[in-house]
């Protein structure tokens, strides 16, 4: 087999990532905890770094030139976000502070006004705790009902289940694009035309896929989109909720305050026109132009790019990783169908033991339930260790990471 | 081959516990997970004259949650149940030997909070902070 040429150069990439030349326990740094938070880029560190250095303000208010400066970066940044997800309108970028934060403001406020009792809430058993909670709460809260499409044996949900449990009785859908477990890559496309069928509402959490493949909102044709900054070489504390602008508009706000009123009197207050109806209080200013920053980087490389780069260090990776005795992958077993999140077990090795043997060699996973327990609990699994990878890893790496499984498992066979 | 945190004896430990398994009509009967890595261990105690006459645990998880508790078992048997309330987290880093540094030190105290909530229910005492604490 020819190895396909990637068109990223990994070796000189590596240099634009600082934290990548720290050891850990006297070995470099292996960093296979993507799907957890992205390490960061100089532009993305120096572009915060400068923000604080030469124009912090407070925006859109001021009328000084470091506010005007401010206001525009921070504006700037949405107007990249909105392109990168190929968004209808640049006000249909809503900040917050994280997907879980974008996920909680579509219950708190579409999900009030509209869900009640007998309704019913379609999410699927591979879903984050961050887009099964804030439901949970909100069918307990009006007597709705939650209930979950399961998944088959590779890994893909099962598309009997989304058909059976999407009804006229259905109010929203909320499918994970691609899986922080599994890896899994949903059909979203073909899931939210199902949804609107019925007459629902659907919720895409975009968490894992809009770091690692390119993404269009309008093609999906989803209502609501949510993702966050750090998983995708941005800062912590900044993330998107992107929303269809008719629903937006009519949706009641989230959270009140500053920002987000247009007149506030004793007996009452109006909204701002979108986003900032959305977006109460100083928002996270620098985080907005971090990220906008990470998606600069990342168009740079090209979304295409950065897929095919994964799916060759993945496929690679469970390649090698078969050679493993006693090795369980789980997912789907085609690169073709995920992204670069490879959950496994190695024999009777409790996860968080290989993941405190691998940080001993330098190497970074995760480990536990992965904030997934539904998944967990159906697969009946109690605990899985995780690598994921993004645009930096590289092939001796994986390599590096074998030898790590193979000490792990001669340890623990005596 | 050799690992800081997986040291020979706590692998043995991990793979032969001792003590493990169920006592006849145990006196006290505890059990606790952490949620966080689904470590789960059930402490049986026999008690006569305020003594731990006889220990067993049971449980399921990793190598340092299991270890820990089957090195406990053993140390704390013919002990007064005074001097096990008086126990704490140097005792069992000293029996595993090593520190399992912040991340896992939940995992080694699991067993030793098992067994102190075991003894304060037997002895009808109100649970302490620093017993809440460990895990």
């Amino acid at each position: 087999m020819v190895a396909k040429v990637t068109t990223i150069n990994v070796s000189k990439l590596r240099e634009d990532f600082p934290i990548l030349n720290r050891q850990v326990n006297g070995k470099p740094l292996i960093y296979f905890d993507n799907a957890a938070t992205s390490q960061k880029p100089k532009s993305v560190i120096e572009t915060t770094d400068r923000y604080y250095r030469e124009y912090n303000a407070n925006i859109h208010r001021g009328i000084h030139k470091l506010a005007e400066e401010a206001t525009l970066a921070h504006e700037e940044a949405r107007e990249k976000i909105a392109k990168f997800i190929n968004a209808r309108h640049t006000e249909e970028i809503i900040f917050a502070r994280n997907a879980t934060e974008a996920m909680n403001l579509v219950a708190f406020t579409w999900g009030k006004a509209n869900v009640g009792k007998g309704d019913k809430i379609v999410l699927t058993i591979m879903e984050h705790h961050s887009d099964i909670v804030p439901w949970q709460l909100l069918a307990q809260e009006k007597g709705a009902r939650v209930e979950y499409v399961k998944v088959d044996e590779e890994g893909s949900l099962r598309q009997d289940e989304i058909h059976e449990l999407i009804d006229e009785t259905t109010k929203l859908v909320c499918v994970t694009q691609a899986s922080n477990v599994l890896g899994t890559i949903n059909p979203v496309k073909e899931i939210g035309k199902v949804a609107h069928r019925y007459g629902a509402m659907f919720l895409v959490d975009a968490a894992q896929s809009v770091p690692h493949m390119r993404v269009d909102v309008r093609d999906i044709d989803c209502d609501f989109f949510a993702f966050s900054g750090h998983k995708m070489l941005g800062p912590t504390g900044i993330g998107v909720l992107h929303g269809k602008r008719e629903h937006l508009q009519k949706m009641p706000p989230f959270l009140g305050g500053g920002e987000m009123i247009r007149e506030v009197h004793t007996t009452g207050a109006s909204w701002k026109d979108l986003p900032y109806k959305y977006e109460a209080g100083t928002p996270n200013i620098v985080g907005a132009i971090g990220l906008g920053a990470a998606v600069d980087y990342l168009n740079k490389i090209g979304m295409e790019n950065v897929l095919e780069h994964e799916r060759e260090i993945t496929n690679y990776a469970i390649r090698r990783m078969a050679e493993v005795n006693g090795i369980t992958i789980y997912g789907p077993k085609g690169v073709a169908k995920r992204v670069g999140v490879l959950s496994f077990n190695l024999g009777d090795i409790h996860a968080h033991d290989l993941a405190s043997i691998l940080d001993e060699e330098g190497i970074a996973i995760r480990s536990g339930h992965h904030c997934a327990q539904p998944l967990m609990e159906f697969l009946n699994v109690p605990a899985m260790s995780r690598a994921s990878f993004y645009i930096y890893n590289t092939k001796e790496e994986v390599d590096a990471f074998i030898n790590a499984l193979e000490k792990a498992r001669k340890l623990f066979a005596r | 081959m050799s690992s800081d945190i997986y040291k020979d004896i706590i692998l043995d430990y991990y793979r032969n516990p001792r003590n493990f398994g169920d006592l006849p009509e145990p006196d006290v009967r505890a059990k606790d997970s952490n949620p966080l890595c689904g470590d789960v261990i059930e402490m049986q105690l026999k008690i006569n004259d305020g003594k731990i006459n006889d220990i067993r645990f049971k449980g399921k998880g990793c190598a340092i949650s299991q270890a820990s508790a089957s090195m406990l078992t053993e140390a704390v048997k013919g002990k007064t149940l005074d001097e096990v309330k008086a126990m704490g987290k140097p005792d069992v880093l000293a029996l595993l030997g090593i520190d399992p540094g912040p991340t896992r030190i939940k995992c080694a105290l699991l067993g030793l909070k098992v067994l102190k909530v075991g003894v304060y229910g037997y002895l009808g005492q109100a649970i302490t902070e620093e017993v809440k604490q460990l895990v």
